[in-house]
C-alpha cells in the first residue's frame, strides 16, 4: 500500500519529538541535582513508545510520504527492542552518572535524540532518510561520549569517534551519490527496481562498495574496527553500554534497508564482501580479546567478534538467514548491555573499574553477582541453555544449508577460542585467590537492573522462541 | 543514464582547464622580481603583528553556531512568505512547527546562558 502524508504512521516519532521538547524545557527549570523528574519523564516516554509500538504489531506494510517512509513488521520489532534496551540502559546509567558529575539533563535528552534517530533509520525507505536518521543518531552519540568534559580519555575518544564516524558517514554518502548517479533515484524501491531490470554496472558497483565500507565502519567490523576498542574503553562506562548495544540494532535495520531491499538483486556482489569482513571480524576479534586484561577492551574485542557472527547471518541472503541475523543482533544488544553492566556495577564512586583481575573474590564475597556475571559470560560464549546459544545456532544452520560449510567451521572453531577469554573472567571470579572483598555498587536500581538483565539471558534462553518468533514474523516467515 | 551527466563533465573540464590555463599564463608571462618585502605576509600595510594560528575564545564558535540556526530560519521564511497565500493554513501549521522547535532550542540556549558574553 502506498499513502502520502499520512501522519498517523509516524505517531511514535511525533510523540517522541514532542516529549523531547517538553523534557528539555522541564529540565531547564529544575533545581534538583538528581534529575528525578527528567529521568521519570524520559522513562515514561519510552514506555509510551513501547505501548504505541506494541499496538502496531501485525499491521500491514505501508509505504508513505512519497515513498520515503515505510512502516512494516521489521521496523516495529526493531523499534520495540530499541525502546526496551534503552530503557534498561538508562537504569544502569543512573547511579553511575550521578557519581561522576554527568547527571545532567543532556544525558537523557541526547539518549532520546539518538533513539529518535534510530527510529528514523529503521523506518527509512530512501537513502536520504536513512542518512538523516544515521546523522541524528551519530551526532547525539558523539556528544554523549564527550559529555565527560574533565576526563582527557573521554575527550580523546569523543574526537576519535567523531572523526571516524564522520569518515564512515562520508563513505556512505559518497556511495549514495554514486547510486543516485547510476539509477537517478534515491528511493529504495526505485533503486531495487532499476537493478532488477538492468545489470549493476561499474558505477553501481562502486556505490555498493562504498556503502558496504560505510556500514562496516559503523558496525566496527574488521578491517574497519580500529576506532572501536579505544572508544568503548575511553567513553564513560554507562555510555559505552549504550553505544555498544542499541545503535547496532538500528544499524541492522539500515543494513536490511540498504543491502537486502535496495540491492536484493545484486546479492552476489555484496555477499562476498560481507563474508570476508565477517570472517576477519570473527578471527581477529576473538584472537585479540584473548590477550586483553582490561574488561572494557575485552568486551570491545568480543563485540567485534559478535558483529562478525552477525554479519555471517547476513551473508546467505535468504529471508530466513536475515531473521537469524536479526535474532542475533537483538540478543547481542541485550548481552552486551549486561557485559558493560558488570563494568558499571563494579565501578565504585571514585574509581573506574578496569582490570579483569579486579573481579577476584567476587564468588566468595558476593556469590549472587558472581553467578549473574557468569551467566553473562557463558551466554556470550554461546553455551546452552543461555540465550547466546540460540541465535548462533541459527546463524550456523543457515550458513550450512546455504552451502557455506567451510566458513561455518571456521566460525565455530573461533568461537571455541572465544570460550577461553569468557571463561577466564569466570575463573577469576571463582578460583583466583582474593586479597580482599571487591567493591560493588550500592545503588538499588542498579542491582535490580543488572539482576533483571542477567536473568533475562537465562529465561529467554529457556524460551528461545520468545524473541525469535518476532524476528520470523518480521520477515514473513510465520504462518 | 550516465550520458545525462556529460554536460557536467564538460563543465568540470572547461572550468578546470580555464583555471589552470590562467594560472600558467600568470606564472610564465608575469615578470618576477622577488624582494624580501614582497614575500612577507601582508597585513594592511603594517608589519605582521602575530602568527595567524592562535587560540580563539570558544564563545566565538558558540555565537557562530547560534547565528547559523537563525540565519537558516530566515532563509526558510523567505520562500515560505512568497508562496504563503497559495498554501494558506497548511503553511501556517508547517512553519508553526518549525518555529516552535526553534523556540524550544532558543529557550534552552537562553536559560543555559549561551547568550551571555561574560
Amino acid at each position: 500500500m502506498n499513502e502520502s502524508m499520512n501522519f498517523s504512521l509516524i505517531t511514535s516519532e511525533i510523540f517522541l519529538l514532542c516529549a523531547l521538547c517538553v523534557i528539555m524545557i522541564v529540565d531547564l527549570f529544575q533545581r534538583d541535582k538528581e534529575r528525578v523528574l527528567t529521568f521519570t519523564l524520559t522513562q515514561a516516554s519510552l514506555i509510551v513508545l513501547f505501548v504505541l509500538g506494541f499496538n502496531s504489531l501485525g499491521a500491514e506494510r505501508i509505504i508513505s510520504f512519497d515513498g520515503h517512509w515505510v512502516t512494516d513488521e521489521l521496523a516495529t520489532v526493531l523499534k520495540l527492542s530499541i525502546y526496551a534496551i534503552t530503557f534498561l540502559a538508562l537504569f544502569y546509567a543512573r547511579s553511575f552518572i550521578s557519581h561522576r558529575n554527568l547527571m545532567r539533563g543532556e544525558y537523557y535528552l541526547l539518549t532520546l535524540f539518538s533513539v529518535l534517530g534510530m527510529m528514523i533509520m529503521v523506518s527509512a525507505n530512501s537513502f536520504l532518510v536513512v542518512y538523516l536518521g544515521l546523522e541524528l543518531l551519530s551526532l547525539s552519540l558523539y556528544a554523549l561520549v564527550a559529555l565527560q568534559r574533565d576526563s582527557s580519555v573521554a575527550s580523546e575518544s569523543a574526537v576519535k569517534y567523531f572523526v571516524m564516524g564522520g569518515l564512515a558517514s562520508g563513505f556512505i554518502l559518497y556511495g549514495v551519490s554514486l547510486i543516485y548517479g547510476a539509477t537517478g533515484s534515491l528511493l529504495i524501491a526505485d533503486v531495487a527496481k532499476h537493478f532488477s531490470e538492468n545489470s549493476i554496472g561499474l558505477v553501481g558497483q562502486f556505490g555498493l562498495v562504498f556503502i558496504v565500507i560505510g556500514l562496516s565502519f559503523k558496525f566496527g567490523a574488521v578491517p574497519f574496527h580500529m576506532w572501536l576498542p579505544d572508544i568503548y574503553h575511553g567513553a564513560p562506562s554507562s555510555i559505552t553500554a549504550f553505544i555498544a548495544s542499541v545503535p547496532k540494532i538500528a544499524a541492522f535495520g539500515m543494513t536490511m534497508r540498504l543491502l537486502s531491499e535496495a540491492f536484493g538483486q545484486s546479492i552476489s556482489q555484496w555477499a562476498s564482501m560481507i563474508l570476508i569482513v565477517a570472517l576477519l571480524s570473527v578471527i581477529l576479534g576473538n584472537v585479540i580479546a584473548v590477550s586483553q586484561n582490561n574488561l572494557k577492551r575485552l568486551l570491545a574485542y568480543s563485540a567485534i567478534a559478535h558483529i562478525g557472527y552477525f554479519l555471517l547471518g547476513v551473508v546467505p541472503g535468504t529471508q530466513e538467514s536475515f531473521s537469524a541475523a536479526m535474532y542475533y543482533i537483538i540478543v547481542y544488544a541485550l548481552m552486551t548491555l549486561a557485559g558493560f553492566g558488570i563494568v558499571i556495577f563494579m565501578s565504585s564512586e571514585n574509581k573506574e573499574y578496569q582490570k579483569v583481575t579486579d573481579l577476584r573474590g567476587l564468588g566468595r564475597y558476593h556469590p549472587w553477582y558472581a553467578l549473574l556475571f557468569s551467566i553473562v559470560m557463558i551466554s556470550m560464549a554461546g553455551i546452552p541453555p543461555f540465550i547466546g546459544f540460540w541465535p548462533k545456532l541459527e546463524i550456523f544452520r543457515n550458513l550450512i544449508i546455504n552451502g557455506y560449510v567451510v566458513e561455518a567451521i571456521v566460525a565455530i572453531a573461533f568461537s571455541v577460542v572465544g570460550l577461553f577469554y569468557y571463561l577466564r573472567v569466570v575463573k577469576e571470579m571463582y578460583f583466583a585467590e582474593a586479597v580482599d572483598a571487591p567493591e560493588i555498587s550500592s545503588s538499588r536500581s542498579l542491582k535490580i537492573a543488572i539482576s533483571v538483565n542477567c536473568l533475562l539471558l537465562l529465561f529467554l534462553g529457556l524460551l528461545p522462541d520468545s524473541i525469535y518468533q518476532y524476528c520470523l514474523t518480521a520477515f514473513n516467515l510465520m504462518g | 543514464m550516465l550520458e545525462n551527466y556529460l554536460p557536467i563533465l564538460v563543465f568540470v573540464a572547461i572550468g578546470l582547464g580555464f583555471g589552470v590555463f590562467l594560472e600558467l599564463v600568470g606564472y610564465f608571462a608575469a615578470p618576477r622580481k622577488d624582494v624580501e618585502d614582497k614575500l612577507l605576509p601582508f597585513e594592511c600595510g603594517f608589519d605582521a603583528f602575530e602568527d595567524a594560528r592562535h587560540k580563539f575564545d570558544v564563545r566565538f564558535y558558540l555565537v557562530a553556531i547560534l547565528f547559523i540556526i537563525f540565519d537558516l530560519e530566515v532563509a526558510f521564511l523567505f520562500p515560505w512568505a512568497v508562496v504563503f497565500k497559495e498554501l494558506s493554513w497548511f503553511a501556517i501549521g508547517a512553519m508553526g512547527v518549525f518555529l516552535g522547535l526553534l523556540v524550544v532550542g532558543f529557550i534552552y540556549e537562553w536559560k543555559k546562558g549561551a547568550l551571555e558574553w561574560e
